[in-house]
């Protein structure tokens, strides 16, 4: 005879196992759907040519090229930030409530809603400092937004360097600058690199931001300089979605821009993942 | 010499750190000096708790609790789906995945996290709105229900890896015990794995909550946009950061249009920010 206690257990095991599979499932339904209808759409010229006749045609370069600028610029803004914070909190750290008061700000900047940091670059950036809808403007809101998360990964990244490496250096007769500049932050790199690549995935991806700071529909003009406006991949989806009068051609042309802008992101996290897993395989502490 | 560039150095860490307050300062200080004009055209309490948002109307009305539903109703529905699987896969990567589906499971999860938000408003509006027309027969695809679905799957990676990390830290002892006494492996996960666990369960669920109320792209496009108090769950709604994105491209700099959308993201960010404490605390109080 079987015991009420086994059938409970079988059917919640099979339930928890029933939500993982639910959640796999929709996720290969999301791909498929996706990648086969904007596959179709991936060509040289595609990537390489401007759009054409009201967005019906062409290619989605200029969106290609917006967001590889408001990419590059948002780190190369966030990522001296975010370490110099993680050195402060890792090595130095003091006095407590400094400590304190900065790590709720990190946290709390995490969890503040994207579409409030649009309206802060505007306010800020677009409107008191006059950069205007731009490139610059967009950056900097978006730099701000993937403070937390590079803050986040170089100090876990730091606290992995094990204590003997640093007290060695120490015992040695270095300075503590000396120690954090040329012992640890060479070993924590690699880390330090895996999360600002996870960074860019987030940063490329994000379009609440740069709603009202960097994005335009249309422009045929590549970018000449930082206090240009820009197209964007991701705001490009949206806007072929909600813009323009010529909406079924459009359809097609926002699953492409989405294969382009998922291959980029996956792209990306391969690459962390690859870097991760080579420094756990080298490493010898 | 020497003294000067340690001084130097540690001088540029430290700056460094004060711009994180700095820039928490300056979000906060922006939305309330654009936010706080629109209380000279309507009261706080009106503004709260009057259904009817016309800002482009004559006279014009601004009463916001039509949009504070459709975010507290789509965040609702976002969470009644994202808790089980959530929960569930987190549960089962930590408890009775073997060392293999461990390696396919988590990458799973990590994919769904690392998708924009954008992609996930594309494929609600092109192919679940579509589908939910044909099964339901209901005049719109874009509604709380779709919305819902998409905006829980986009948490499902939030509260899976934090609740993963919560389960990760009870100690294997306490599972070695309950199975020593008898108690078979569904029985030691729901009355002692998960009790153990519970604040840090509850902790990502509640992060999750800020994450899907503060979510844009998905409820401007998925959500309907109808600012109104909706009468069931195939209803439009326009969900507090839709109506900011939506409008913001479309008024006035300096109306009482424009101060009003900025009103609404203090009111956003106050909630947001309140969930932010609630996690902050919890943790803060496990480490003692």
């Amino acid at each position: 005879m079987i015991s009420r206690r086994k059938i409970s257990s079988f059917l919640g095991v099979n339930l928890l196992r029933l939500f993982i599979v639910i959640t796999a499932i929709f996720l290969l339904v999301f791909l498929y759907v996706i990648f086969s209808r904007g596959g179709k759409l991936l060509s040289w010229s595609f990537l390489t040519e401007s759009p054409r006749r009201f967005m019906t045609e062409g290619g989605i370069f200029p969106a290609i090229v917006g967001t590889f600028w408001l990419t590059v610029l948002s780190i190369s803004f966030a990522l001296p930030l975010g370490v110099l914070t993680a050195i402060f909190l890792t090595s130095y750290a003091r006095p407590p409530w400094l400590v304190r008061i900065v790590r709720v700000a990190i946290n709390t900047l995490a969890g503040v809603p994207s579409i409030i940091y649009g309206l802060f670059g505007l306010t800020v950036f677009v409107r008191m400092l006059h950069f205007d809808v731009s490139i610059l403007s967009g950056s900097l809101t978006l730099g701000i937004l993937a403070l937390p998360v590079i803050i986040n990964a170089s100090e876990e990244a730091l606290r992995s360097v094990p204590r003997d490496f640093r007290e060695a250096s120490l015992a040695l007769g270095a300075t503590e600058r000396q120690t954090i500049i040329k012992i640890l932050l060479p070993t924590a790199l690699p880390n330090i690199l895996t999360g600002t690549i996870i960074s860019i995935g987030r940063v490329a991806g994000e379009t609440a931001p740069i709603l009202f700071t960097a994005a335009t529909f249309y422009t045929r003009v590549l970018p000449s300089s930082v206090m240009d406006e820009v197209m964007a991949l991701p705001y490009h989806i949206y806007a072929l979605l909600t813009e323009g009068s010529h909406g079924a051609k459009q359809l097609p042309i926002a699953y492409g821009t989405a294969v382009v802008l998922m291959a980029l992101v996956l792209l990306v996290s391969t690459l962390a993942i690859i870097i991760r897993f080579r420094i756990r395989k080298k490493r010898k502490w | 010499m020497n003294k000067f560039k340690e001084t130097s150095f540690k001088s540029v860490t430290y700056l460094a750190s004060l711009f994180t307050i700095v820039f928490l300062f300056a979000i906060i200080l922006s939305i309330f000096y654009e936010g706080i004009p629109i209380f000279k055209h309507v009261s706080l309490i009106k503004f709260l708790t009057s259904p009817s948002w016309h800002p482009t109307h004559f006279p014009p009305d601004f009463g916001i609790l039509s949009l504070i539903a459709g975010s507290f109703l789509v965040t609702l529905g976002a969470l009644i789906i994202s808790i089980p699987l959530g929960l569930g896969s987190a549960i089962y990567i930590s408890e009775l995945a073997g060392p293999t589906s461990k390696e396919i499971l988590k990458p799973v999860i990590e994919l769904l996290a690392s998708i924009p938000s954008v992609v996930y408003g594309l494929f609600g509006m092109a192919f679940l709105s579509p589908l939910l027309i044909k099964i339901f027969h209901v005049p719109t695809g874009l509604n709380i229900f779709s919305a819902s679905i998409i905006l829980g799957i986009m948490v499902v990676p939030i509260i899976s890896s934090m609740s993963e990390d919560a389960l990760s830290t009870v100690p294997k002892s306490l599972r070695e015990a309950s199975l020593a006494l008898g108690a078979n492996k569904w029985e030691t996960i729901i009355r002692v794995v998960v009790p153990a666990a519970k604040s840090g369960i509850f902790s990502s669920i509640i992060l999750g909550f800020g994450r899907a109320i503060g979510e844009t792209m998905v409820v401007l496009m998925v959500a309907g946009g109808a600012a109104q108090i909706p009468k069931g769950l195939f209803q439009p709604v326009r969900p507090m950061p839709a109506a900011i994105a939506a409008e913001m491209g479309e008024t006035v700099i300096g109306s009482p249009h424009f101060h009003a959308l900025y009103g609404i993201s203090i009111i956003l960010f106050t909630v947001t920010f309140i969930s932010i404490l609630i996690t902050e605390f919890i943790v803060h109080r496990r480490k003692k």
